[in-house]
């Protein structure tokens, strides 16, 4: 493998595993910080015992969130150098301003929520944790603002051997970056509600601290039935814009390879790449994809075989992903509707509750796969039309990306596994009880859920 | 004008990262020596805790000012110095993870493997930091293409290492007097005796450094040109001769104060002396990178400096205030109370 090929495969090692924590930040955060505002109105302890509770999982997923960061922030300059300086110039600003304006922010006011419960008063206390909330919610602005320049180039102009500003306000207010924006965003939160009410079903069923879990899982709920509707709504405008502006990749992703007026969409197929056709097509519906991408069935989507062949993206990978996305997006809908309707009576729902458990990694695997639509499917461009991948390397050698590759996999094995262990541990060990009372909830809680989890560990592997 | 303004921010910013993480990283390397007891390492812990990362975003900060406003500098520092960036980042990982992980499992071995990320975490990008910024300051080879023709191992070389010593001496003196200003008692003594068996050294080390930076670099070209500008430097052996006097007086936070002056005064000697250069080349001074050749466009230079102008100011201001509800001293009962967080 070459340096491209190996920084390729760094920069997604990297960027996956940083995704990986982000969209909890993003979602725990507002939901920690609701708990927290009803605790200061009513000063009702539950809802303090709850903000702590998911806190703490918060912190360690925050923790590495953060970290995971900072070799991203480089590693435009390590892997990328001809793409930084190419593009540098707006780019790179965005990337400062996220680091100025919400970066100091989070980092400094988690800091404050964690170390301020008994120095602060309670609205202050309260300020920080939505302070937190905002900072990292804009962060992911302005990193979405530059990712989304990469897809859809607006406000530049090419000026010697590099693209430099020319309208700011464009960039910041670029359509594509809204859509992606939003995209994510609302799959952050589905993410967010659907671990809320994972781990609140897990102690659920076994009736422990249920009035805690029952209200925490509310919370959940909420969010994630609003977003994933949002999600599958929005989804279709965000896809009308992918045809609009970057139509080989809308190609790829429904494996399209004619160009053809009134364009069906084929539920189930088998792209073969290396013989432009799909294999084994079938539930085909005429002239939805015409109608999805154009809002006509009449309209004409060109097919991959009339974009030259080194301007298409990989087909399956791209076609795939979006499978798989889209499908769990419905998928999330219906499960939040059926939570809804059984809202009130949880725990006559255990298979119910169960499904929810092993739902946790699910919005994770859809968030993950969105990533891979987006930016698969924009090679071979780093910048759409403007930048091909393989011209943004860095001049380093081979063995230096190789060494530093396997050190990533390496240290990032060790990190998840560490945090994934100790986030487990914190959600099967449940709340601290309430300060002056015996824990809530039916009579197995008394059997002490804030001890060590060894046992509790050994019920859920059964349980499962 | 604009590039001149960017290049002293982007010296400042370096500058506030080295002050601010520069006590973190200092106690990290400490740790061995000072955290005799478990209740002293949580307490050491614990005198970086709500600070730390606030701090390391001024790096981020630093990295994303060089992207946005010399991103050809960018571009080049951080591929060339590839091997060396990486051995700090993943440093700085196993930093932040110690920080989070530490006491959320109890068990002594558990405990050991992340004091020893700390230390690790905080002994090499201390180092590195300095064998870079030396590297730097005596040119690094730079081809015409702006293609680093060199290794990890040329950056070792005995000014680089020199700057790599002098940077973890100030960083560990900086971090003992922070930990003394912290804490009471026994750690308190500790922390306060490593100050002061430290500062000899450390002031052996600039004095080296100094004289070495004078015959094989050209930083005192800007200096000899101008020779308002030594007050830099003579403030800067002056902080350091008053982090002696205040020493004396058991004045930690004083101390700490005129230490951490000396970090500033310190980096901006360098980069003072660097002016116009950010990366100076040693192949030929024709290929160096200039705040000239290598900064963005007019636009994007004005606009930045309006966001820095801003946010920068509202960031010391909330950070100050951060620093001073935590300013007491660190107390037994601190740790029992935050139990669990
Ligand atoms: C949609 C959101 C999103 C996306 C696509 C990215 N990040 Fe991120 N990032 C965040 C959302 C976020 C966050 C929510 O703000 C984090 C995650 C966890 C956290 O603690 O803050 C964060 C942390 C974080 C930090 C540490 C900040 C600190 O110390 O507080 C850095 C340096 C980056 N990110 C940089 C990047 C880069 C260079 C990315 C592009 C490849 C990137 N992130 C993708
Ligand atoms: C966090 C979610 C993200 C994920 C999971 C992700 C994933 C990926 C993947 C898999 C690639 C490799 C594509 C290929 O080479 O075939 C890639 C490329 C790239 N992405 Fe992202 N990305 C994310 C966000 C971003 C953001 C926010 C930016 C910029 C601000 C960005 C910048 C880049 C760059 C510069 C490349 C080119 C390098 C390459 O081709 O590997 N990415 N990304
Ligand atoms: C039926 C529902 C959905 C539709 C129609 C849809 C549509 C799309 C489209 C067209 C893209 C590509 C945009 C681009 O190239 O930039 C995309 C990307 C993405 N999707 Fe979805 N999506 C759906 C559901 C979901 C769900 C449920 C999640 C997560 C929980 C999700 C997460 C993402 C992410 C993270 C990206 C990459 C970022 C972006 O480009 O916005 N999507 N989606």
């Amino acid at each position: 493998m070459d340096a491209l090929m190996l920084s390729r495969l760094q920069f997604a090692v990297a960027t996956f595993f940083h995704f990986i924590f982000v969209p909890l930040t993003l979602g725990l955060v507002i939901l920690i910080a609701i708990m927290e505002t009803i605790y200061v109105r009513t000063g009702d302890e539950l809802y303090k015992r709850q903000a702590k509770f998911w806190g703490k999982i918060f912190i360690v997923n925050f923790a590495i969130g953060v970290l995971t960061g900072i070799t991203l922030e480089f590693q435009f300059g390590t892997n990328w150098s001809r793409y930084s300086k190419y593009v540098g110039d707006i780019f790179g600003s965005l990337l400062a301003i996220e680091a100025t304006t919400s970066f100091f922010l989070e980092s400094t006011f988690l800091a404050v929520w964690i170390f301020g419960w008994n120095r602060l008063s309670p609205k202050v206390h309260l300020l920080a944790i939505w302070l937190v909330a905002a900072a990292s919610n804009a962060s992911a602005y302005w990193i979405i603002m530059a990712n989304a320049w990469m897809q859809n180039p607006v406000g530049y102009v090419l000026r010697g051997d590099r693209a430099e500003l020319d309208n700011f306000l464009a960039v910041v207010t670029n359509n594509f970056g809204w859509q992606q924006y939003f995209h994510t965003l609302s799959g952050a939160y589905i993410l967010a509600g659907f671990f809320v009410m994972g781990v609140s079903a897990y102690h659920i069923l076994r009736r422990q601290h249920l009035e805690f879990f029952t209200k925490s899982f509310r919370f959940g709920l909420i969010f994630a039935l609003i977003f994933s509707v949002a999600e599958v709504v929005q989804g279709h405008i965000h896809g009308a814009e992918v045809a609009k502006i970057q139509p080989a990749k809308l190609a790829a992703m429904e494996a399209h390879w004619d160009t053809r007026a009134n364009a069906p969409q084929t539920l189930f197929l088998i792209p073969d790449e290396k013989n432009e056709r799909n294999l084994l097509e079938f539930g085909k519906i005429p002239g939805a994809l015409s109608m999805l991408a154009y809002h006509s069935p009449s309209a004409v989507v060109k097919g991959l075989k009339d974009f030259p062949k080194d301007e298409r993206p990989p087909v399956a990978l791209t076609f795939i992903s979006f499978r798989i996305m889209v499908a769990l997006g419905f998928l999330f809908v219906l499960l939040t509707a059926v939570g809804w309707l059984w809202r009130n009576n949880l725990e006559a729902h255990p298979r119910f509750l169960r499904l929810l458990i092993w739902a946790i990694p699910l919005p994770y695997i859809a968030l993950q796969t969105g990533w891979i639509v987006a930016e698969v499917g924009r090679q071979p461009w780093i910048v759409y039309g403007l930048m091909k991948t393989q011209a943004a390397v860095s001049p380093i050698a081979v063995s230096q990306v190789g060494t530093t590759l396997v050190g990533f996999i390496a240290l990032y094995s060790l990190l998840g596994f560490v945090a994934f262990y100790l986030i487990r541990k914190f959600a099967i060990a449940g709340p601290e009880p309430a300060a002056a009372a015996i824990p809530t909830g039916g009579p197995s809680a008394a059997a002490g859920p804030q001890e060590e989890p060894g046992e509790a560990s050994g019920t859920f592997v059964e349980e499962g | 004008m604009l590039p001149t303004i960017w290049f002293l921010l982007w010296g400042i910013l370096w500058a506030v990262y080295f002050m601010l993480d520069g006590y973190d990283l200092g106690i990290g390397t400490l740790m061995p020596v000072l955290g005799k007891s478990e209740t002293d390492r949580r307490l050491i812990f614990r005198a970086m805790g709500p600070f730390w990362d606030g701090n390391e975003v001024w790096l981020i900060t630093a990295g994303g000012v060089t992207f946005a406003a010399f991103p050809t500098t960018y571009a080049v520092m951080f591929s060339g110095l590839y091997t060396a960036l990486m051995l700090i980042l993943f440093a700085l990982i196993l930093r932040g993870v110690s920080f989070a992980f530490r006491d959320e499992y109890d068990h002594p071995l558990w405990k050991k493997v992340w004091d020893g990320c700390l230390i690790v975490g905080s002994f090499l990008p201390a180092l590195l930091f300095g064998v870079a910024f030396a590297n730097i300051f005596r040119g690094l080879p730079l081809d015409s293409e702006g293609i680093f023709q060199g290794t990890l191992f040329s950056l070792l070389n005995p000014y680089g290492i020199a700057g790599g010593i002098l940077f973890l001496l100030l960083f560990c003196q900086h971090g003992a007097l922070w930990l003394a200003a912290k804490t009471t008692g026994e750690l308190e003594e500790r922390a306060a005796a490593m100050a002061r068996r430290l500062w000899p050294w450390l002031f052996l080390m600039s004095v080296i450094f100094l004289l070495a930076t004078q015959r094989i670099t050209n930083l005192f070209a800007n200096y000899l040109a101008n020779p308002v500008l030594l007050v830099i430097p003579l403030l800067a052996v002056a902080a350091l001769v008053m982090i002696r006097v205040y020493m004396r007086k058991g004045a930690w936070w004083r101390a700490w104060f005129a230490s951490a002056a000396v970090i500033v005064l310190v980096t901006l000697f360098g980069v003072v002396g660097l002016y116009p250069n950010l990366l100076p080349s040693s192949i030929d001074p024709a290929y160096s990178l200039t705040a000239f050749n290598s900064s963005s466009s007019p636009l994007t230079l004005k606009i930045m400096l309006a966001v820095a102008l801003t946010f920068v100011p509202v960031v010391i201001a909330y950070q100050t205030w951060v620093h001073f509800i935590f300013k007491d001293k660190i107390s037994h009962e601190d740790l029992a109370r935050e139990e669990g967080y």
